[in-house]
């Protein structure tokens, strides 16, 4: 039990087993312990990136869907007014056109009235002279009594 | 055999020379063995490591790494790539030859003498029961202590260290023997804590097989018998926190002198 040469083994031994340890155990195992601890900071602060881009993304794609809403309603609103606006066109062409028959129609109407008045009032104007000539046995000379004739015409 | 001489012939080391030329063979074998079992281990795992998913062994080593590199990390200041290994190889090292302990007293001293056919044979199976083993280890640390005390402080700085620590410079007899005795306190709590644990840890073992080996006799050994096994249970689970305790002890403290050598005044 007292000190003596075990000693100086002990102490070559020891120092021996520092040596292989740091070779064998604590060096390549510390270094890749490291590495991955490295590996897992970078995953970690990639993944946090990622997080932030794709927030990022959410709100350009937010942005983009409000924008292309706007601009939806805007076409639509357009489409609607524009709709309204042909349909009013129609209208008022519609009415012109209308208009436009009943005018002619009235003008024909009216043409052919008139027609038939002056054709009513030359056949009556006939029809007097030759019942004058009749009763006055006579022929009537049209051109002398033409004033008579022509206001009795009127007269009809 | 009698009492004294079972525990003498217990803690007598298997030894060849005489005076200071001698060798203390079990001492030897064993903590050689021990660490070649490190180094065969670390060196089966550094064949296979993995990067990604470690597998079971190589999550246990890896939290023994993580213990020690926390403790040297919380105890050491600034970066010194040695104290971390050297930590490690102390605290696995002295955690192994203590753990010689917890097994059974008498089986490999019985198993060598069966071996030998030697009847006689010793067989001290703990190396941190030989005083020489814990002594060596405090060595390398002292050696350590002194030389990283003269590469930070330099040697004017370390000469300053006795002469004017601690209490200043008009007490510089008293300050260094006061500063010597500090300093070769260190090597000496070392040593002297770990082998006094462990070799009276021992002797309490075997005390409590001497119960059942030479009291019982005839009907008596009924009782003594479960006693035995009994004591011998909950010394052995009390021993087993010693062991941890006195090998995570002797790391912490290497650690710390360290850094306190490694400190500027």
């Amino acid at each position: 039990m007292s000190i003596n040469a075990t000693l100086l083994i002990q102490i070559i031994a020891f120092l021996l087993l520092i040596w292989f340890v740091n070779k064998v155990l604590w060096g390549p195992l510390s270094k890749l312990m490291e590495d991955r601890q490295k590996k897992i900071n970078d995953g970690l602060s990639a993944a946090e990136k990622g997080k932030h881009e794709l927030e990022l993304a959410e709100k350009r794609a937010k942005d983009v869907l409000k924008d292309a809403k706007l601009q939806a309603q805007n076409v639509l609103s357009q489409a609607e007014k524009r709709g309204s606006e042909i349909v009013e066109d129609a209208k008022v062409k519609a009415v012109e056109e209308a208009d436009r028959i009943k005018a002619s129609a009235q003008a024909e109407l009216e043409q052919e009235v008139s027609r038939a008045r002056e054709e009513l009032r030359k056949e009556i104007s006939s029809l007097v002279v030759s019942g004058a000539e009749k009763i006055l046995n006579k022929e009537v000379d049209a051109a002398v009594h033409n004033d008579m004739l022509d206001t009795l015409v009127k007269s009809i | 055999m009698g009492t004294v001489e079972y525990i003498q012939h217990h803690l007598t080391n298997n030894h060849i020379g005489e005076g200071f030329w001698t060798f203390n063979l079990d001492t030897i074998v064993v903590s050689f063995l021990l660490g070649a079992l490190i180094v065969l281990v670390a060196a089966r795992l550094g064949k296979q490591l993995e990067s990604g998913t470690p597998g079971g062994f190589q999550n246990f080593v890896e939290s023994i790494l993580d213990f020690v590199s926390t403790n040297v990390r919380d105890a050491f200041p600034g970066h010194n790539p040695l104290i971390a290994p050297l930590a490690l190889t102390i605290f696995v090292w002295v955690w192994l030859m203590n753990f010689m302990d917890l097994i059974p007293v008498d089986l490999l001293p019985y198993l060598f003498q069966l071996v030998t056919g030697d009847s006689h044979a010793y067989l001290k199976v703990v190396p941190t029961t030989d005083l020489n083993t814990t002594l060596a280890m405090a060595a390398v640390v002292f050696g350590l202590i002194l030389y990283y005390n003269i590469k930070c402080k330099g040697l004017l700085g370390f000469i300053k260290m006795f002469l004017f620590h601690p209490f200043g410079k008009f007490f510089v007899p008293v300050n260094v023997v006061m500063t010597f005795i500090e300093e070769v306190s260190k090597p000496l709590s070392l040593a002297l804590r770990l082998f006094g644990n462990m070799f009276a840890g021992e002797l309490v073992f075997l005390l409590i097989a001497l119960i059942g080996g030479t009291l019982a006799v005839g009907a008596a050994a009924l009782f003594w018998a479960p006693l035995q096994a009994i004591l011998d249970l909950a010394w052995l689970i009390f021993h087993l926190l010693v062991i941890t305790l006195q090998a995570f002890i002797f790391m912490v403290l290497t650690i710390v002198y360290l850094g306190m050598a490694h400190e500027e005044h």
